[in-house]
């Protein structure tokens, strides 16, 4: 029933039952619902124990024309029994749910994989949508591959029929079809899945039933229909983990939930002022759910609004936050020179995307890291903090809060497009053990004389932060250079100099207040350093490992801090021959480095709006060691 | 100052910074200064709790000449740093001082919002039609022809309406003044610090040196005394020592001049002022001064409350948070957890 063909030719073996790792890919159009096909999948995969990574990756239209490859969105997850650190190079088994999304991700499947097709969305209108001359399926062209094809559209029809939904309803049941074989597939639970439809369609009996019989109707095909051998179950074993509390999260929960986490253990309420920009809303959206922290979100008229209140929000003595994504950050820069003119504290989140100009919003980069150290007029510096992975988002989003409190800084935290929407298990750290860094202000009014609002700390340049309200001490700040004797105007010429000297010297010690470069796999000297930030950490530390068992000398060296640079930064790398530094950009941490040590370090570029694979790294450090 | 006494009432020269004033002599700007310090005065405003917040030009400079809180932005963005002030503090009394280019050109867009959503502060607009810290260019309020050194030839762009744009974006309390008017200015300031909500105050004001005598007609020594009308809530709109009033001129939907005999202003039909009446503000605002025999209508055109915004994002947030406690440990754990325990086995948490 409903098999076109199950087996095209393909020279290679069908998946064996046990397997270390899996990397699936469900591909639709974006009406399609497989992102979220993907999510619960995701969670149905962690709770069986597995190690995952996962990759949305989904066009900027909200709804293109239906069957377009230009509308095709797409999820992909790697599991398995061992440590996973990226979504998968290529991937295993792909879910086409019509002919655009065969055409779109095909090429990314590796050979021998597993193609299982909605044969009823592969009519003649799709075909000629997606370019095919002739059905894929049985012109003989897939042959590296194994294909099932299953008239999934039928079969989810005749599924929810008994519910009386219209056909368009009832087709988009399609989803949860696709699930239930997935599931069916890797001997995963879908009770998940159901307790997740019953509180989302709670009310609405006739759906949350069809999408229940639709879902439970793809087990049943895999169980009972005899799909032959290339679409058999197989299991992948849990992985070893940390034992503890875990949940999957994506980058953009965790960096709210480490804003929060920040906000109480500075013991400030936070403000966080934003506009809507792909890939930076998410966290918006959640932190807006979170008035209870003592979250104040301001959807805010533009980029420069949502700045300038959060620094109005710490002048008056809130922690202010802000986000957005590259074009929104440079809005936001002339703003970022008045929080480092003031020195008020301020965390301002990037989650990057593919640029120049509006670039490709729903696609990742790492092409900001110039415009987050150096974007600015004047003599500016600010500290620039990356995250590496989702659930690290958690702890760079607290450090970012500490250190713009700890120094009366402005923090820009780097994410990006792939860290905000890929999701990963998370080991929840124990709040309690967190280190709080409560914040005092000011309050001694002077007994004679006015109080100069740039007193500071001897050790770490540090102002004074004095809330509007406190009284005795009124004064006034902005962005004219002041006084370095009285915090009033003064265009004197040494204290211009002095004044300049000060803010640079503020933010170069900061890095006697964060912790040593440590090597995160490998040795600290010796052939090849692979050097990093940001979301490339997983298929670097893939790569390093492979070139490692396989005899390399090469190490993997991941920043967070990237301005002020980490302290003993420089006498690492001299410990190594070479130097390679991996990013998705035209090399820009590449620069940073040469430019601070004086170093060989050697460029590793990608700019094509998707991560690194760990193959076209492993490459790279092959032709680096050559 | 009585230390046992801290509420005892502050002088004008209380509120003065020990900062040099650096104007023009002769600026407008000095008059309003004094204005808004003897208004601070009469009102009984704290100095720790009054917070002035400015954006770029001349006038911009004026919270360093106040001995209260001060934060001198940057070009336009004062309403916004407000906006986050005031979420942050709502027991704080806001101030904002800006300008025609500041607050109209590039910082039109925030201006907008601001009073759209109502956050409660007072919004002075030093409106002088034209740049001076830049040096004399033309404004978005200069009028047509003004020759300046950007418009060598004579502005040719239509001049903008501080007060109809104020009214078009929203705002609830409105209000216009000139710098000389050292009676009634801190009588309309005070208005504006009572009005719970955004409160916008336009204020002529004469630039010497690059446009001086431009409001001559009616807020300069020499200005005529039938050129000014100032409203008053509930009384009818009267001038030239109440020989004239305004009168709504049904068939064309505007007012007109009438001459009024013997005070009986009702017999001449003049019109009394209804602040709540945004048609009314309309008409003030639209009345054409260029025309001859038009007063220029100064004092409260308008004034509506509604609920402030910080008021609003404040009750929301009691109200969301509501029986909810604050548990980061509850918080993390939100949303599906398994645990892993030393033996491997998953459990559902």
């Amino acid at each position: 029933m409903g098999i076109v063909s199950t087996d095209s030719g393909a020279a290679t073996r069908p998946p064996p039952p046990a397997l270390d790792s899996v990397v699936v890919r469900f591909a639709g159009d974006s009406g399609d619902g497989m992102q979220l096909t993907g999510g619960r999948f995701t969670l149905s995969t962690a709770l069986a124990g597995n190690d995952l990574a996962t990759f949305p990756d989904f066009p900027a239209e909200i709804r293109a024309p239906q069957g377009t490859t230009f509308g095709v969105s797409a999820f992909q997850i790697n599991f398995g029994s061992a440590s996973i650190e990226t979504a998968g190079d290529a991937p295993d088994v792909l879910m086409a749910m019509n002919p655009a999304a065969l055409k779109v991700n095909l090429a990314d499947l590796r050979a021998g994989g597993l193609i299982i097709a909605d044969t009823g969305a592969f009519d003649q209108r799709n075909l000629t949508k997606a370019g095919y001359a002739a059905n894929p399926i049985e012109d003989g062209s897939l042959a590296p591959y194994q294909v099932v094809g299953l008239d999934i559209s039928r079969l989810t029809l005749e599924a929810v029929k008994p519910f009386g939904l219209g056909n368009r309803e009832a087709l988009r049941c399609k989803n949860m079809w696709s699930l239930g074989l997935a599931l069916w597939m890797f001997d995963r639970s879908r009770e998940p899945v159901i307790q997740w439809l019953k509180s989302r369609f709670g009310g609405q009996h006739q759906l949350l039933e069809a999408n229940i019989a639709a879902l439970n109707a793809g087990h049943a095909h895999g169980e009972t229909a005899e799909l032959g051998p290339a679409l058999s179950q197989c299991r992948v074993p849990p992985a070893a983990m940390a034992p503890g509390l875990y949940r999957t999260v994506t980058g953009a929960e965790a960096l709210a939930l480490g804003l929060v986490a920040g906000g109480q253990l500075a013991g400030l309420p936070i403000f966080f002022g934003s506009y809507p920009i792909t890939p930076a809303s998410p966290i918006l959206h959640h932190l807006a759910r979170l008035k209870e922290y003592d979250v104040t979100t301001f959807q805010a008229e533009d980029e420069i609004a949502a700045i300038c209140s959060a620094i109005g929000a710490s002048y008056a003595g809130r922690l202010g936050v802000t986000s957005s994504s590259g074009p929104g950050i440079a809005l936001k820069t002339e703003a970022l020179g008045l929080a480092i003119v003031s020195e008020l504290p301020l965390v301002v989140v990037n989650s990057q995307r593919s640029g120049p100009s509006t670039g490709m919003p729903t696609k990742t980069e790492q092409s900001d890291l110039y415009q987050a150290v150096y974007g600015r007029n004047g003599d500016s510096p600010l500290v620039v903090l990356a995250a590496r992975s989702p659930s690290d988002c958690f702890e760079v989003a607290i450090e970012a809060v500490r250190l713009a409190v700890e120094f009366m800084t402005p923090v820009i935290l780097l994410s990006d497009g792939y860290i905000a929407n890929a999701a990963e298990p998370w080991r929840l750290p124990d709040p309690d053990a967190l280190k709080p860094f409560a914040v005092e202000f000011y309050t001694r009014a002077p007994t004679d004389g006015r109080v100069n609002p740039f007193q500071r700390d001897p050790d770490t340049l540090r102002r004074v932060w004095i809330k509007p309200g406190t009284p005795g001490l009124m004064h006034r700040i902005g962005g004219l250079e002041k006084s370095f004797a009285s915090g009033d105007i003064s265009y004197e010429p040494d204290n211009h100099q002095k004044m300049t000297d000060t803010r640079k010297a503020k933010i170069d010690g900061i890095a006697d207040f964060i912790p040593e470069q440590t090597v995160a796999l490998g040795e600290t000297g010796g052939d090849l350093a692979v050097v990093g930030w940001g979301s490339t950490y997983g298929a670097i530390h893939q790569a390093v490992g492979r070139s490692r068992a396989g005899g390399k000398d090469v190490s993997h060296i991941h920043l967070r801090h990237l301005w002020p640079l980490p302290r003993n930064l420089g006498p690492l790398l001299r410990g190594y021959e070479r130097i390679l530094v991996p990013e998705m950009n035209t090399g820009q941490l590449k620069t940073v480095l040469r430019d601070q040590y004086l170093v060989d370090a050697r460029p590793c570029r990608k700019v094509s709006g998707q991560p690194f694979r760990i193959a076209e790294i492993e490459a790279a450090i092959d032709q680096a060691l050559a | 100052m009585n230390d046992v006494a801290p509420l005892a009432q502050l002088s004008p020269a209380d509120f003065a910074s020990d900062q040099e004033v650096r104007w023009c002599p002769g600026c407008g700007d000095y008059s309003i200064l004094k204005a808004v310090q003897r208004t601070l005065s009469q009102i009984g405003a704290r100095p720790e709790s009054t917070v002035c917040i400015s954006g770029i030009g001349c006038s911009s400079r004026f919270p360093y000449y106040l001995e209260t809180y001060g934060y001198h932005t940057i070009h336009g963005r004062a309403p916004a740093v407000a906006t986050g002030v005031k979420l942050a503090n709502s027991a704080l009394d806001v101030w904002i001082v800006t300008g025609d280019g500041d607050g109209l050109s590039i910082g039109g867009n925030h201006m907008a919002h601001l009073l759209r959503r109502n956050l409660d502060c007072q919004v002075l607009l030093f409106n002088n039609e034209i740049y001076g810290l830049t040096k004399g260019q033309a404004s978005p309020t200069s009028r047509i022809g003004t020759r300046s050194p950007s418009t060598p030839f004579g502005s040719i762009e239509q001049p903008m309406n501080p007060c109809g744009f104020a009214l078009g974006a929203g705002a609830r309390f409105i209000a216009r003044a000139y710098d000389l008017a050292q009676k009634e200015l801190p009588e309309i300031l005070k208005r504006a610090h009572a009005h719970k909500g955004a409160s916008f105050v336009e204020i002529y004001q004469n630039c010497i040196v690059y446009n001086d005598g431009v409001f001559g007609d009616f807020a300069g020594k020499q200005a005529a005394r039938d050129a000014v009308l100032w409203l008053q809530p509930g009384e009818p709109m009267l001038f030239a020592g109440g020989s004239k009033g305004l009168k709504l001129d049904h068939e064309r939907l505007r007012l007109e001049v009438v001459p009024v005999t013997d005070g009986d202003w009702r017999a001449a039909g003049v019109l009394v002022h209804d602040e709540t009446s945004r048609i009314l503000a309309q008409l003030l605002i639209e009345t054409p001064i260029a025309e001859s025999g038009f007063p220029m209508a100064l004092g409260v055109i308008y004034c509506d409350p509604a609920p402030p915004f910080d008021a609003v994002v404040t009750a929301q947030n009691r109200k969301a948070s509501a029986g909810k406690r604050r548990d980061l440990q509850e918080l993390l754990r939100s949303g599906d957890t398994w645990s892993i325990g030393s033996d491997q086995r998953i459990g559902n948490a």
